[in-house]
């Protein structure tokens, strides 16, 4: 499949760049110049819970880039550009479990709606129908204002309002190859109907799939940086882009860096996943596999 | 060939409802499959011919219970296959086969043919492991294919493999009966003669019983042994295949043998044309479904349906005429 890249030079570049993003996730803590300490906090619920500390130290506030700190420093003295390199699990983390999650729980609803039809067909879709009626943005911002500020219950809200569209892009695609002859033969040979369906009909829906997973990756990200950008995301203080973000506008005049890593970080990664899911999107189209 | 009846259908009927409206009311019927009284000896062909929608592949589909027939039986080795549960239904299966019409997407894409041949096999559990393999080399080299083309993809081959492959697939589970929907109507005509071959060779081979769905006459007149004519969702005439090409008895078969194309420039065809258009099947015509085009028609035509009657031995024809 990786040789069907060579024929789109954008595809080639989003694969370079999720590459590289992935690269610098997985080996961040060899990278990064300060390390985070945890300490644990107590919740509204009585609880503890470990969270990431940056160290703060107001005498480095506000550096510009150099050799000491690449990315400058923020309005606490803390490194930028190790908190942008962190943050790269963070974010890259936040969104293949929203994504895949939700491609599961989608999957499964989409599939069996579009398979067995009838009441559970009708179920199923109007429930979805209901999430999709309220904009996801809204929605999201309400489920995330409800549990509290955390990247994980960033991920649940995401989760909650990302689902539909895949139970509804999976329920197109069954629809049209449970009418293909070969689930038609495999009935004739006396195969159930969840073979069927899993051996026959969601190994075939899998291509637009796809693309569309690669393209929310990006988009996650994008809504989860908002969110945290308003207010509504990670707690104050984890290497999140949006709330560095969020955090540096007001300093934007006057130390450009603030901002500026944190947003490079987020168009990189989600243009890559853009450019990757419209290369996949090209390959997977059968008019140009010659 | 002897006379045991191996299936035989029973005023077998397919509606297919028409909805509308906000709580799916079904506001009316396709008559696909009308009334279908047919019987199909052991070892023979039953060639079905008649129009493209006609219900000829909706009555293949009904006898097989792929889809559930909306009134009517179909009695198989004794039993009538529209009322056993699905349990016993599965466990018929492996002796009721199809062949479909397109080998293109009668394949799963994503399968390797050692797959798709084999599948049949596990699901019944009938072989597994090496076991597997060598049935499914053994029903490769059946239908003249080879070793080399058991790790291929359908995309890989050319339509006549193809369905060589479909064929495969149907032979795995060592079936009595198959019904073979238009096999050769998406192939050229070279690969056509090949493909009847085979399945000619396959059927004295194995004693294989065949019902035949198409609307090619000189391919029916090739293989079957006996012919039933459809018009309509009904069957109009069924005879052994010499009596049916030497006397055709309903107006219908007369017109439709009649459009045969002869390859020799000098015999002048003495084509009928028939006038209009096929019936539609959601509003068949009162009485004789033919009767608004029938050049013999009859003033009770139109008013009392005629029954599949036999007229002479093994030639049965639906007309008032006789």
């Amino acid at each position: 499949m990786l040789h069907l890249f060579r024929h789109s030079l954008l595809s080639m570049i989003g694969l370079a760049l999720i590459l590289l993003v992935v690269f610098i996730a997985i080996f961040a803590p060899l990278l990064i110049q300060e390390h985070p300490s945890y300490v644990e906090v107590s919740t509204d619920q009585g609880t503890t819970r470990v969270e990431e500390r940056w160290d703060i130290n107001f005498e480095n506030k506000l550096l510009p880039p150099g050799p000491e700190h690449y990315f400058g420093t923020d309005d606490f003295g803390r490194d930028i550009y190790s908190m942008v390199v962190w943050g790269t699990q963070i974010s890259l983390k936040l969104c293949l479990m929203v994504v895949l999650t939700a491609t599961i729980i989608g999957v499964i609803l989409g599939g069996v709606a579009g398979y067995f039809g009838g009441k559970i067909d009708e179920i199923i879709m109007r429930v979805t129908d209901v999430f999709l009626a309220i904009p996801y943005l809204i929605l999201a911002m309400a489920v995330a204002a409800a549990l509290g500020r955390s990247i994980e219950n960033i991920m649940m809200a995401l989760i909650v309002v990302w689902w539909p569209q895949y139970a509804r892009l999976l329920r197109g695609q069954v629809l049209s190859i449970r009418e293909n002859q070969y689930v038609e033969a495999a009935r004739s040979v006396g195969a159930s109907g969840w073979r069927i369906l899993f051996r026959h009909i969601l190994p075939n829906s899998f291509s637009p799939l796809l693309v569309q997973i690669t393209l929310d990756l990006g988009a996650v990200l994008l809504v989860a940086a908002g969110l945290s950008f308003i207010g509504l995301g990670a707690s104050p203080g984890t290497a999140e882009w949006g709330l560095m973000i969020s955090m540096g506008r007001t300093h934007m005049f006057h130390a450009w860096w603030y901002v500026t890593f944190p947003g490079l970080a987020i168009l990189i990664t989600v243009l890559g996943f853009n450019l990757l899911g419209d290369g996949i999107r090209d390959i997977t189209d059968p008019k140009l596999r010659r | 060939m002897n006379d045991e009846i191996i299936l035989k259908t029973d005023h077998l009927k397919e509606y297919f409802p028409i909805k509308s409206g906000i709580f799916s009311k079904v506001k009316d019927y396709v008559r696909a499959v009308d009334d279908v009284d047919i019987y199909i000896q052991k070892g023979e062909t039953l060639g079905i011919a008649g129009e493209s929608g006609c219900g000829k592949t909706t009555l293949g589909r009904t006898i097989l219970q792929l889809i559930k027939p909306t009134d009517g039986k179909v009695f198989f080795m004794g039993s009538d296959l529209s009322k056993i549960n699905k349990k016993k239904l599965r466990k018929l299966r492996p002796h009721l086969q199809i062949v479909f019409q397109d080998p293109a997407s009668s394949l799963n894409p994503r399968m390797i043919i050692k797959k798709i041949v084999g599948e049949p096999l596990v699901i019944n559990g009938v072989a597994k492991g090496a076991d597997l393999e060598k049935k499914v080399l053994e029903l490769l080299k059946t239908v003249g294919l080879t070793e080399q083309h058991m790790y291929r993809y359908p995309h890989e081959f050319s339509g006549g493999q193809r369905q060589r492959i479909g064929i495969a697939r149907a032979l795995a589970l060592n079936p009595d009966f198959i019904v073979l929907d238009e096999p050769t109507s998406a192939l050229d005509v070279s690969v056509q003669a090949q493909i009847l071959n085979l399945l000619k060779d396959l059927q004295k081979r194995f004693g294989l019983t065949y019902l035949f769905i198409t609307h090619d006459l000189s391919v029916i007149n090739h293989i079957s042994d006996r012919i039933a004519i459809m018009y309509a969702g009904k069957i109009v005439e069924v005879a052994p295949t010499k009596d049916l090409f030497k006397k055709q008895l309903h107006p219908y078969t007369q017109a439709l043998l009649s459009a045969i194309p002869i390859a020799d420039p000098n015999i002048k065809s003495k084509r009928t044309h028939l006038r209009g258009e096929v019936p539609s099947l959601i509003h068949p015509p009162s009485g004789c479904n033919f009767h608004p085009r029938c050049p013999k028609e009859m003033p009770k035509c139109s008013k009392i349906e005629p029954e599949l009657k036999e007229s002479s031995k093994g030639h049965f024809v639906a007309c008032h005429l006789y």
